[in-house]
């Protein structure tokens, strides 16, 4: 309970702890005097071995959350995942050919999703998991890839799946293989690369190493730049951000 | 605390002032510094140049380098093995060890195994889980001069002037040079990159380029490179070792480093590993805290490859210089020291002060930058505050949306926009406020362009390893040197580890290092390596007892 200082109580593994208030789960757990091992990692909600189930007074509901991102609350009742047992068969990537049912064949356990949708009601990114498990299904490899881009691999949809699905492989098997062989190659990049193996910038690159210092300073303040004040947009929304919505839907969102 | 959209009401008024100005600067940026310029900045403002941070180290091969004292204290302190630790028995014998299983030495041990060796004769250890490092937390994007208006002359020339000249010339050439062909194996690799439908890849400037080159995915660049690494090491059979971080090297008494002591941080049991060859990839140093920064470092960087290699006679380079990254968060409390990448800025959001006027260039390089903030929050007196006691300077994230169209921001940078909303504060509508964070440590162990040590039989490559960046690192080049340097010394040290016979095992080289801190006069009982800082509640420490069960 609140106690009117700022503090709250929360109860880890069962027991009752004060903590200040406003501190995240996993400051709360350190302040409690827990030296973490497991259980942290990035601590900035990149990593996803920080994976938090909780339940809150009033609700009958198993709550989850990355402890690094999120506050701790007063009468929280929580426990750290921090691995979820994860065993796949080995891919070569180089002899994978992308068919509808290559992602079904490496994960057949797919095919036994009850689209429950607790995965993505679990997923602390807020990804459409359940979506991206489907789109895996029907052989959508592009559809899964992008709904899973986000996926920090945390394995709490994993854990609470009923039908046993590995959906943060599943969706890393779909990105390796849209990134390889559905994604549209870049011209410039194996011009540039064979350029690089016949020596073609050997002579320029050995001639500023020997420059003498202050020649190579005034060669850096003569650079010249690409404008991006010409008025011309390096970048716009526009353009494929490996974006799991439809910037179209952004607009609609945006207008209404 | 009343809060407004997540901002108490102090805030909201410099806010106001953020948004009238904010139709003025739209197109009009503060202009860039001068080379001299610059160094006056720095040197008023820099932490680095900060009078009493530092202190020489006393004794090894770096003696006289001027280092923060958190690092200095972690190399005037004592192993956590004795010599006389028992290694009569090997519990594994390999070709190759990897000590640090992030890029840096995911990338090796794949490489090592391409040029040749067997994937079971390599052994990534690993304080944490693999891929928990800095290389997953990097978020903007890496560099790769691959458009026909850029090279890697001009790449080559934007690294050297980033790192004010101090760079090891050799090693940039490395980098910039592999920088394309590192891009083209992630593709082969199936790492997303952000494309346009032509797949031309979407290229941003960063801080200190003069061209844009910075290939990302999304804000979750070094995720989605270290996820498919990871991937394709485990689908390559390579061994990885968890929760086991090297507390020493093993060494065959004349020089070359021929092993290491592992500890397993559960059961505290230790294991010896023979290794032909050795490569230190143990990333950087933030959870030091250098002068009480906060850091945007992961929990397990704390220096321990610099320690472990000074120990064994190798040298160091610039590691007098310590990269504060310009755009840590400054508010809310919970995020403090929270990268906010540099890609935000790339996209053309300002920093601003608390009047909503523009002080510096956005894009400087980091360490200009972050002088720039420091020294509109100290001297000038017109940072921001916030209700926990620190200061910062707005960065004009809705910008972002004005210049590229709305939605821009939660396709481009997705990753901050859901940190910010998970936290309250919505990134599309309101700027957001930052202050330097401690972010990358510039200089590291001495190597070659192919990542050999002084000390024969020990590789370094990544954060570990310096010279690359000289004084100062530019955005995007971490990521790519972690793949570029990872991947020579990975064959490298293969090449080694197939010409030497295993060595023998002896702690003589730490004996030596004792001796070195007693004639120096340094009585002290810290140990080394640190292995992870401690961030328990004084309360709860305060009544610890250390008991055994």
């Amino acid at each position: 309970m609140s106690d009117g200082n700022g503090l709250i109580t929360m109860q880890l593994m069962g027991k009752s702890y004060q903590v200040p208030s406003g501190l995240t789960i996993m400051a709360a757990i350190e302040y409690a005097g827990y030296k973490l091992v497991r259980g942290a990692g990035c601590r900035g909600g990149f990593c996803g071995a920080c994976p938090t189930l909780y339940r809150r007074d009033g609700s009958h509901r198993i709550f989850t959350a990355l402890a690094c991102q999120t506050l701790v609350e007063d009468g929280m009742c929580l426990v750290q995942m921090p691995f979820v047992p994860l065993l796949t068969r080995p891919y070569d990537l180089q002899a994978i050919v992308p068919q509808p049912n290559t992602l079904l064949q490496h994960f057949p356990e797919i095919a036994g999703c009850v689209a429950c949708n607790t995965c993505a009601r679990s997923c602390p990114q807020g990804l459409p998991v359940m979506d991206y498990i489907q789109a895996a299904l029907r052989g959508d490899i592009e559809r899964a890839a992008m709904l899973s881009f986000d996926c920090i691999a945390c394995g709490i949809c994993s854990s609470r799946c009923p039908a046993d699905i590995k959906h943060y492989a599943v969706g890393l098997l779909a990105r390796r293989i849209y990134g390889k062989y559905l994604a549209p190659p870049a011209p410039d990049l194996a011009r540039r690369v064979a350029e690089i193996a016949a020596g073609r910038y050997d002579a320029e690159l050995d001639a500023l190493i020997s420059l003498p210092a202050a020649e190579l300073r005034a060669r850096y303040e003569q650079r010249s730049f690409e404008a991006v004040a010409d008025g011309a947009e390096p970048y716009s929304a526009t353009r494929r951000y490996n974006s799991p919505m439809d910037p179209v839907d952004y607009q609609d969102e945006l207008a209404g | 605390m009343e809060l407004i959209d997540g901002y108490p009401p102090a805030m909201r008024a410099s806010i106001a002032l953020v948004e009238q100005t904010r139709p003025a600067r739209l197109g009009h940026s503060f202009p860039a510094l001068s080379l001299e310029a610059r160094k006056a900045l720095l040197t008023s403002c820099h932490p680095d140049y900060k009078a009493g941070a530092r202190r020489p180290l006393r004794f090894g091969p770096s003696q006289g380098m001027q280092v923060n004292h958190e690092l200095a204290d972690l190399f005037e302190a004592r192993p956590l093995v004795r010599t006389s630790l028992d290694l009569s028995h090997i519990d594994a014998d390999v070709d190759l060890l990897v000590i640090g299983g992030g890029g840096a030495g995911t990338v090796a041990a794949i490489w090592a195994v391409k040029a040749g060796l067997d994937p079971s004769q390599v052994l990534i250890a690993t304080k944490l889980r693999h891929g928990d490092s800095n290389s997953t937390m990097a978020q903007g994007g890496i560099q790769a001069a691959d458009r026909p208006q850029d090279s890697p002359t001009q790449h080559f020339l934007d690294v050297v002037g980033g790192g004010h000249f101090t760079n090891r010339p050799e090693l940039v050439r490395a980098l910039v040079r592999d920088a394309p062909l590192i891009i083209q194996w992630h593709e082969q690799l199936g790492v997303m990159y952000d494309k346009e439908p032509d797949g031309h890849f979407v290229e941003n400037p960063g801080g200190g380029t003069s061209r844009n080159r910075m290939h990302s995915a999304r804000d979750y660049t070094g995720l989605e490179i270290m996820r498919v690494l990871r991937d394709e090491a485990r689908s390559l059979g390579i061994p990885v070792v968890e929760f086991s971080p090297a507390i020493e090297l093993l060494s065959d008494g004349e020089g070359r480093v021929t092993g290491a002591v592992l500890i397993n941080l559960e059961t505290r049991r230790y294991h010896i590993v023979r290794a032909r060859a050795t490569i230190i990839t143990t990333g950087g140093l933030g959870r030091l805290h250098m002068q009480q920064y906060p850091t945007t470092n992961h929990y397990g960087a704390t220096g321990d490859g610099l320690v472990l290699a000074y120990r064994v006679g190798a040298e160091l380079v610039d590691l007098d210089a310590v990269q504060y990254h310009p755009t840590g968060a400054a508010f809310p409390a919970q995020m403090a020291g929270l990268l906010i990448t540099e890609k935000v800025r790339g996209l053309g959001a300002q920093p601003l002060n608390a009047l909503g006027e523009q002080f510096v260039f956005p894009l400087e390089p980091r360490d200009v930058e972050a002088a720039a903030f420091i020294r509109e929050c100290g001297e000038r007196g017109l940072g921001v505050a916030t209700p926990h006691g620190i200061c910062g300077v707005w960065l004009d994230a809705p910008m972002v949306d004005l210049i590229h169209g709305p939605g821009t921001i939660r396709a481009a940078l997705p990753a901050m926009f859901r940190m910010y909303t998970r936290f309250g504060i919505d990134m599309t509508r309101d700027p957001i406020l930052v202050f330097p964070t401690l972010h990358y440590q510039n200089g590291g162990v001495a190597a070659d362009e192919h990542g050999a040590t002084s000390v024969p039989g020990l590789y370094v490559a990544g954060e570990v390893m310096g010279g690359i960046h000289g004084k100062n690192r530019l955005m995007g080049n971490s990521l790519l040197d972690f793949n570029v340097f990872g991947r020579r010394a990975g064959m490298a040290a293969a090449a080694y580890a197939r010409a030497h016979p295993p060595g023998r095992l002896s702690l003589a080289h730490v004996a030596a290092y004792e001796q070195l801190l007693d004639a120096a006069g340094i009585a002290t009982t810290r140990t080394a390596p640190r292995i992870l800082p401690d961030y328990r509640g004084k309360e709860a420490l305060e009544r610890y007892l250390d008991i055994p069960l």
